[in-house]
């Protein structure tokens, strides 16, 4: 076995090890002498540096994802389904969004 | 809404107030309703959670104990309707058992497409939301529950925890898990390319 395989092997177990800490890492909660050892690693490894930063992108995207709005036929008809009608309010939708 | 606020409202519901009734599907009905959109992918199944929360909520409002607040526990409600009627559906994808909680390969990464710096606006094309809410749909139901009320819903780790009857280790686990297979597919998905919608079919 080459010399450069043995060393892609052990990145890759390396690699793996990291992996479980990452999302306390991208969440800032990772204890920092952890975070000092994945910098580290990720100096020297870029895929693990890639799939840090693109896994902080995917959850930024996903918390930057336009909310869906509770449409005013879908609450009038909750209403009444719970007796409730003569409580129902519409709500400041505008017509027709799409909701997803 | 704080605690406090919470137990005024639940000491009327539980004397059967209509207002307060409705004060409780004012507050909430929006995000229940978004939470369920999510969990189910489609308007109709996302509305019949919706009616069947308030109405298992009204139901038992008696057995509330206030341990979580009024937020949390219907975030529960409408998660255990809807891993049900998703159960029915597509029993495949939920199961029924605690899904094993290992380290499978098929979590390694493998798709090292460096996608942060693209431009902001192929983030924001039609498609792209799309593609990200396909793999919202894609996730099994045990994840895609936890993404959703942490990641979407912007619940804390012990909030999620109490919503799911989940130890927090369980949801740091899966939430681990929901966000690797989601980053894997978006760089997949940006691997190859805008999609130009006029050249779509």
């Amino acid at each position: 076995m080459s010399t450069v395989h043995l060393q892609h092997e052990h990145n890759r177990e390396t690699c793996r090890q990291y992996l479980e800490s990452l999302g306390d890492y991208v969440e800032g909660t990772l204890a920092a002498e952890l975070c000092r050892e994945i910098e580290a690693h990720m100096a020297v490894c870029d895929n693990c540096r890639i799939v840090v930063n693109t896994l902080a992108k995917t959850i930024t995207l996903y918390r930057q994802m336009p909310s869906p709005e509770l449409p005013n036929a879908v609450r009038e008809r909750l209403f009444a389904v719970l007796d409730l009608t003569p409580y129902y309010r519409p709500g400041p939708e505008s017509e027709d969004e799409p909701t997803r | 809404m704080s605690q406090q606020d919470d137990s005024e409202l639940v000491a009327r519901l539980k004397a059967g107030d209509q207002a307060a009734y409705a004060q409780l599907v004012n507050d909430h009905a929006a995000r229940i309703y978004r939470l369920a959109l999510r969990m189910m992918g489609n308007e109709t199944d996302a509305e019949d959670v919706l009616q069947e929360t308030f109405l298992s909520a009204f139901k038992s409002i008696d057995n509330f104990e206030e341990r979580a607040s009024l937020s949390t526990w219907l975030y529960r409600i409408a998660t255990n309707a809807a891993l049900m009627r998703l159960r029915r559906k597509e029993p495949e994808l939920v199961s029924v058992e605690e899904p094993v909680e290992r380290d499978d390969g098929d979590l390694l990464p493998r798709q090292f497409f460096d996608f942060c710096c693209l431009p902001e606006e192929d983030f924001l094309r039609a498609e792209a939301r799309a593609e990200m809410l396909r793999a919202i749909d894609e996730l099994p139901a045990t994840l895609r529950s936890v993404f959703i009320l942490r990641d979407v819903e912007g619940l804390s780790t012990e909030e999620t925890a109490a919503a799911l009857d989940l130890s927090i280790s369980a949801v740091k686990s899966r939430l681990m898990r929901a966000r690797l297979k989601l980053r894997e597919r978006l760089a997949t998905y940006f691997s190859q390319g805008p999609v130009i919608p006029e050249t779509r079919q």
